[in-house]
């Protein structure tokens, strides 16, 4: 036992120096270090409340007392900002979390038991890739929004209704129902390839349940691939919050979301030189600093991983 | 391979059934009813009443869905409901297809023509300064929020920029650079497609330069390209000749998965910059509940997806004999 965990932390050690070695991943690291203390301190970070408006005083330039300007409705930009750190934080990480709860078991069932299952369950992946991308999860949040609404206004839920807390629940679902069959081929393809094992095939022979030999035996060493797709595609669930919401589909304003920051000040704003730079230009550098530090950190993760792919 | 191939197309109907059935399940159960968008919010209830009757939405869900597949497969998709009062969504989709796949492939141009030379450079000179460049371009190139790009890109392009030489006591300024209107698409010819067309490429351009400097770094390593420079063969034969064509066949590849996505317009882009395409009449469509469109368009898209990827499959096969036989 002591060996082992001793061989674990060793390689541990290995991992996070070569990832050190990576400057651009520890910027990108840093970055989103930074922004999760920014969704989690939101409050006490922010100077004002994000939807607090000074009616005297719109579309100021950045000062001391407003650090990004203020908006059309003399809000300030920099707490909205920070505000809409924790949106993005909590979107992506509940994204993530429902792709992950549906698309490993669906991928491992899928690559372990093959057969009828399998075909079941990649032509479904199949078919959810067939919609056109984006346009499937505006469809399903355009959808669904209104019935999950329905239901909460239902279920004497209507202060839930009213709150915006349920177009969180809507963009997380969109996004987490196409989000999950890529994860599923992944996972499918890892696990078709580790159960043909040699230490698969002995711990089926000594007849451990396949429940076990799935999440003891192959998850864990398939594991690797799942971490680095899952951080490549956090970049990618920040910008399509940020689309959903600059389309009018995701958060409404005034909850603070970077793409409805974008979306609100971009068509009024962006032929309006100095006010574009603070309205339009800082939010819109945020949210591409966010996604370039998590394609950073994700490239960085992957190469640490997996060392031999770039050496 | 005909085997294979057949197999293949024989999944396009299913995928088309539960794609379609999926599609007809959101629009007829999703939210606001086509009618009520139609009619405001002042109608009465026996206009509505009869509206949907005329349209036939008062049938079980298995009827219309029935109706609407018998019209389809008859190459009537449907009526618009809302913005496009009673225009066939076919002729509705015939005006916007053209011009969002010239203004694809525009994008694509652009995007191989930067990206499979940026991808060589890159794996030619990898592990140097040049190589880290294109390589953080690239991520940069994926990573900017295309809402950002849109506005940001529009200002600097479309404004007089006057450039200021204090020193020299210099002071000129030169009109905007691609002089364009919002709300106006003129076709391909126009310097108006250049900037919309480059947003969209940027993320062609990063899987191409990806892809190809990948590509290098495989095949510069391979015991052919050892033999061929020990032959004594020039350093630029050995590169064009037999690097640079094996490291083409996965860009073919992805060329032609990017033929599907040729008639998949981009929402933000074509919303932006006022191109009637296919992304903004599944917008329009999308926001008004005129679900007769959504649902042609992503049949379209659907069906385009699958014949590119089926072309794949068989363009991998010509292009590489060794994949032939194999299969």
């Amino acid at each position: 036992m002591t060996t082992r965990t001793r061989l674990r932390s060793s390689s541990r050690v290995r991992l996070v120096r070569r990832f050190l070695a990576n400057p651009p991943a520890v910027l990108g690291a840093l970055v989103i270090f930074l922004m999760v203390i920014a969704a989690i301190f939101a409050p006490w970070i922010a100077p004002y409340a994000y939807d607090a408006q000074k009616l005297d005083y719109i579309e100021k330039p950045p000062s001391a007392a407003h650090w990004f300007g203020t908006d059309g409705l003399g809000r300030d930009m920099f707490s909205r900002i920070v505000w809409g750190a924790r949106s993005a934080v909590f979107v992506i990480v509940m994204v993530t979390l429902v792709s992950l709860t549906i698309g490993v078991p669906l991928g491992a069932l899928a690559g372990y038991l093959e057969g009828w299952v399998d075909t079941l369950i990649m032509r479904l992946a199949d078919i959810l890739f067939a919609f056109p991308g984006l346009l499937f999860v505006f469809f399903i949040s355009a959808t669904i929004k209104p019935g999950v609404t329905n239901w909460a206004r239902a279920s004497g839920l209507s202060e839930l209704a009213n709150s915006g807390y349920l177009d969180y629940a809507v963009v997380i679902l969109a996004l987490g129902v196409v989000g999950w069959a890529g994860l599923a081929r992944l996972v499918r393809a890892q696990v078709l390839s580790i159960k043909q094992r040699e230490y698969v095939l002995a711990a089926r022979a000594l007849g451990v349940p396949t429940r076990r030999i799935i999440t003891r035996h192959i998850l864990p060493n398939a594991l690797t691939p799942i971490i680095v797709a899952m951080s490549m595609s956090l970049g990618d669930i920040a910008l399509s919050e940020g689309y959903l919401s600059f389309l009018g589909i995701g958060l409404q304003p005034p909850a603070p979301s970077w793409g409805n920051i974008i979306a609100e000040n971009a068509g009024r704003y962006w032929r309006q030189f100095p006010q574009m730079i603070w309205l339009v230009f800082i939010p819109g550098l945020v949210l591409a600093t966010v996604v370039f530090a998590f394609n950073f950190f994700g490239d960085g993760l992957n190469e640490a991983l997996n060392p031999e792919i770039e050496k | 391979m005909a085997t294979y191939i057949l197999r293949r197309l024989l999944w396009l109907p299913i995928l088309l059934f539960f794609v379609s059935l999926i599609t007809f399940a959101l629009g007829v159960y999703g939210p606001g009813d086509p009618i009520q968008v139609l009619l405001g919010l002042r109608a009465s209830p026996e206009t509505i009443e009869r509206l949907r009757r005329e349209y036939g939405f008062d049938q079980p869900f298995h009827i219309q869905y029935l109706n609407y597949v018998v019209n389809a497969l008859q190459g009537n998709f449907g009526y618009s409901l809302v913005k496009y009062r009673d225009q066939p969504v076919g002729v509705l989709i015939a005006e916007a297809l053209p011009v969002t796949i010239q203004l694809n492939l525009v994008a694509i141009v652009m995007g191989v023509g930067i990206g499979v030379p940026l991808g060589l450079l890159a794996g030619l000179k990898r592990g140097t300064w040049i190589d880290l460049v294109i390589r953080a371009l690239v991520i940069a190139g994926i990573s900017l929020p295309i809402i950002f790009l849109n506005p940001v890109l529009t200002f600097i392009f479309s404004r007089r920029h006057e450039i200021i030489l204090t020193a020299l006591n210099l002071k000129f300024s030169i009109g905007p650079l691609l002089p364009m209107v919002q709300g106006y698409w003129e076709g391909i010819f126009s310097a108006k497609v250049i900037l919309p067309a480059f947003i969209e490429s940027l993320g062609i351009i990063a899987v191409m330069t990806r892809q190809m400097r990948a590509g290098m770094i495989e095949v510069l390593s391979a015991d052919y390209i050892r033999t061929a420079r020990a032959k004594g063969l020039r350093e630029r034969v050995v590169i064009v000749r037999h690097a640079m064509r094996n490291a083409l066949i996965p860009i073919a590849t992805i060329l032609g998965l990017m033929l599907g996505g040729l008639v998949a317009g981009s929402f933000l882009v074509e919303n932006w910059f006022g191109i009637p395409g296919v992304g903004q009449l599944a917008f329009d469509a999308l926001l008004s509940r005129d679900y007769y469109i959504t649902m042609a368009l992503v049949l379209l898209i659907a069906v385009a997806y699958v014949l590119s990827n089926l072309l794949v499959d068989i363009l991998y096969g010509v292009l590489d004999p060794r994949i032939r036989k194999a299969t």
